[in-house]
């Protein structure tokens, strides 16, 4: 088409980039913040003070842990269901061996540690070399799980001592400790997506396996160490709801809802739920917007059936958005009155100006080859 | 040119390999020398592309031997065969659109600093690698999916010369490319074979091959036809070296009897978000044909007629009657069948058996019609030469020529009126495709209006009564029957001016 605008901007390169997932979870949850400190500010409360902030930032870091892991798996495309019953399996390990003597805290975290990474290979295992789904192959592992912990447990169990506790009760100002460990594990999870060849790898098999494979990537260990990773992630949550209760419980994973919410604070924060595509600073957001979610309807005192009616809404409209964004996968070439909007997408002699001229074609050549 | 003087860098001597039995490769080698531009041609199914993978290593072989650099070689995996200096550019591009051009480029080979991916390097590895072709447009940083197909192309390019490849094989490399970007590939390409690269370049577009190449090996059914200078060869000579037998021996006549009939489909300034001021009448007893580079606009065309991505402009007509149809269901119902152009994913429920596969349509929106089809399928499968076990079987089992003429009987069951056939004869043997142009021809003379996608242009010169080429989303030129391939190409590529609204 035009190679006029080339003369005058001979090597400009536009920013073809689409508006960066994560960047959309961050205006959502500003969003919400305003929206919620209205709503908070109508029935006379304060959504900023130190005491709902802290409340907030408490609801996020149980679900923050397991999220992060389970961003990993799902850029992986798989999926970990398992989570729940790691967090209750983790806090009763815990309670017992800590068995309310601050020495034994070293040992108890190791081995909780060392338990999740266990379960977390068996399911990366199964994963990848019995081809088993993610879905189905955690929920095996999920339920083999549960069953231990029902038949050896009838109710709380162990005695975490006061020095731990103080992990789950102690904070800098506002913030608490807990959250301030999972947001370094969060920078931890996202220097390691960005930063080493296995991060990398996760979004190669995620995102198209047969291509990771014939790049020479071994396919099998982004996932397997996705799933290792996951599960130890749930083994902190499980470390600081034991901080928290002062004893181990059979069941404070699956009341939690770990697993189905992980999933929805991670689609929440833009990560493809077919894999390949994602960032923990997304699932971070997304976990932020249901804390003050949550928050707000505490505040209003919302009757709780209608709070899972509004978070229900929440995941839903998100998936919708981003679905939304997705199917377009094929872009027009012409808008509705046939004005064409694509100029020809040149490389030597450009025509790609301005905006998003330029992108028509390829996406469609890109389908047809699928 | 200076080639033959050096010590060749890779020689394959008499590579077979068989699928299932069927031998698609027989005693097939060739010599390649650096700085060698080696055209590789042959009709589809010649066995191209299986003696590329063989050399990649994608493949096993099952005899023969190929040297190296002077050593004898087996790759396993294309990856090895990247490593030892033969990297492949494959037609399906293997690039992860979600993933930036460096990422990309070094993927699985990520540089490494102190134990991190070193991402400053790949930036300048891959921004180093793109200068030395001469490219500025394509950002290092930028995620693959912004760029165009020929950038893409570029990408790959890229990638197999990052491991400092000094053979590097092409499969159909401008298949998607717009003519000035075909352009800038030949520069690329005379570049690399400037720098002492060797170059296996298949391509089923000659003119490239005569373009590029001093060394032309021509296959055909899985063997070694010749192997010489392209200096001693002229199209034609190429052609019939190709074919083996003229190429209106392959296509049937039509049928005696075959009258042009009222119009059956027409539309008029018709347009969506792909496709726009598309005019075009189909009638009764003619078989028109649509030929356009990938990405034209052709499928998008059928799917428009078809209600899947329904025209928003412009009107259309069947039997003379506007209409206008939304969805599918409704294209059916108005006597219109679409053949697509993916028969594993588009065309067939692939673990249920032929029976059910044949009866879908019909039960789905002319169920009442379901008993009178079963009764009718045998006959219509045997008149179509269906190979298989009976009638229970999975069709996933039936080779690609039997399934595609599943995927027909599914679609003559409902006596349509107006087909579309997007790609019908792709990836299917010959005996299966003349099949194909045999239906063709009878449906034409029963009075049915066909409309025939297909990016082989010998099956479109020599099937089609007319040729409409699609081009950027449009109708770029309605070409007589018997056109020849250069001028079809031109229309393609939009460099020819003339016909229905050509160009801006």
């Amino acid at each position: 088409m035009s190679t006029g605008t080339l003369s005058e901007a001979p090597v400009r390169k536009p920013r073809r980039r689409r508006l960066d997932a994560s960047l959309i979870v961050g205006i959502a949850l500003v969003g919400v913040i305003i929206i919620g400190s209205v709503l908070v500010a109508s029935v006379g409360r304060n959504f900023f003070s130190a005491g709902n902030i802290r409340d907030i930032l408490t609801g996020m870091s149980v679900l923050g842990f397991v999220a992060i892991g389970q961003t990993l798996v799902i850029l992986c495309a798989s999926l970990d269901l398992s989570v729940p019953y790691v967090v209750s399996l983790s806090s009763l390990i815990a309670a017992d061996m800590m068995a309310g003597n601050p020495g034994n805290i070293p040992a108890a975290v190791l081995t909780v540690l060392v338990v999740a990474a266990l379960i977390g290979t068996a399911n990366g295992l199964i994963v990848t070399k019995l081809k088993v789904n993610g879905f189905i192959a955690t929920l095996g592992t999920g339920l083999i799980i549960k069953g231990y912990l029902d038949t050896n447990y009838k109710g709380t169990s162990g005695n975490v001592p006061w020095e731990f506790q103080l992990i789950g009760a102690t904070g800098v100002g506002p913030v608490p400790v807990s959250t301030l460990i999972m947001l370094g594990v969060a920078v931890l999870g996202a220097l390691f997506l960005a930063r080493t060849r296995t991060g990398s790898h996760m979004f190669a098999v995620g995102g198209n396996e047969q291509v990771a494979r014939l790049s020479g990537i071994r396919t099998a260990r982004p996932v397997i160490i996705a799933h290792v990773l996951c599960s130890m992630t749930a083994a902190l949550a499980g470390l600081l709801l034991a901080s928290r209760l002062g004893v181990g419980s059979p069941t404070v994973g699956s009341q939690g809802g770990y697993d189905l919410l992980s999933i929805a604070a991670v689609v929440l924060g833009g990560t493809l739920l077919l894999g390949g595509r994602g960032s923990i600073w997304g699932t971070i957001g997304g976990v932020a917007i249901f804390a003050v979610v949550d928050s707000v309807m505490s505040v209003m005192q919302v009757n709780p059936f209608l709070k899972d009616v509004v978070r229900g809404i929440v995941i839903v409209a998100a998936v919708a958005v981003y679905t939304a964004r997705i199917t377009e996968r094929r872009r027009p070439r012409f808008t509705s009155t046939g004005a064409s909007d694509a100029a020809g997408g040149g490389i030597a002699g450009g025509g790609r100006g301005a905006g998003s001229a330029g992108q028509g074609t390829p996406a469609v050549v890109q389908e047809e080859q699928a | 040119m200076n080639g033959t003087d050096a010590a060749p860098v890779l020689v394959a001597e008499g590579l077979e390999k068989s699928f299932f039995g069927v031998t698609v490769l027989r005693g097939v080698g060739l010599t390649l020398h650096p700085g060698e531009v080696h055209g590789l041609v042959g009709e589809n199914g010649a066995g191209k592309s299986t003696f590329m993978k063989l050399l990649a290593g994608v493949y096993e072989r099952d005899a023969g031997t190929i040297t190296l650099g002077g050593e004898k070689v087996a790759f396993t995996h294309p990856v090895q065969a990247a490593h030892a200096g033969l990297a492949t550019v494959f037609q399906e591009f293997n690039l992860l659109p979600e993933r930036t051009v460096a990422q990309n480029v070094f993927l699985g080979r990520e540089p490494k600093r102190r134990g991190l991916v070193d991402r400053a390097a790949m930036q300048r590895e891959t921004r180093a690698l793109l200068d030395e072709l001469g490219i500025d447009s394509i950002d290092a940083d930028a995620p693959v999916r912004t760029l165009t197909v020929a950038e893409q192309q570029i990408v790959e390019i890229v990638k197999a010369l990052s491991t400092d490849a000094r053979v590097i094989q092409m499969d159909e490399p401008t298949a998607a490319l717009a003519g000035h970007e075909v352009e800038l590939l030949y520069a690329i390409v005379r570049r690399l074979a400037a720098r002492g690269v060797a170059i296996l370049y298949v391509s089923h577009r000659l003119k490239e091959i005569f373009d590029l190449c001093e060394t032309i090996t021509v296959l055909k059914d899985g063997a070694l036809v010749s192997t010489g200078p392209a200096s001693e060869l002229t199209t034609d000579e190429l052609v019939r070296r190709m074919v083996g037998r003229p190429i209106a021996a392959y296509f049937p006549d039509a049928e005696a009897g075959t009258v042009l009939g009222e119009p059956r489909l027409q539309l008029a300034g018709a347009g969506n978000a792909y496709v726009d001021g598309v005019d075009l009448e189909l009638r009764a007893g003619e078989i028109v044909g649509v030929a356009g580079l990938q990405g034209s606009g052709r499928t998008e065309l059928v799917e428009g007629v078809f209600g899947v991505t329904p025209f928003t402009r412009g009107e259309m007509r069947r039997d003379g009657r506007p209409i206008h149809v939304t969805s599918a269901r409704q294209a059916v119902r108005s006597g219109i069948a679409l053949i697509t152009e993916d028969r594993k994913a588009q065309g067939l429920a692939l673990n249920q058996s032929i029976a059910d596969n044949a009866l879908l349509v019909i039960r789905s929106v002319f169920a009442r019609r379901t008993s009178e089809a079963r009764r009718e399928l045998p006959g219509v499968l045997s008149s179509l030469e269906v190979v298989s076990r009976g009638v229970d079987q999975e069709v996933q089992y039936l080779s690609g020529g039997n399934q595609q003429k599943v995927v027909l009987a599914k679609w003559l069951a409902t006596r349509p009126s107006v087909v579309l056939l997007d790609e019908p004869t792709r990836g299917i043997d010959v005996g299966a495709k003349v099949a194909v142009y045999n239906l063709m021809r009878r449906l034409a003379k029963e009075g049915v209006a066909i409309l025939m996608i297909s990016s082989e242009l010998p099956e479109v010169i020599g099937m089609s009564d007319r040729i409409i080429v699609m081009h950027d989303g449009r109708a770029s030129a309605e070409l007589p029957a018997r056109s020849d391939e250069a001028t079809i190409l031109a229309a393609a590529t939009g460099t020819l001016k003339l016909g229905t609204g050509a160009d801006r």
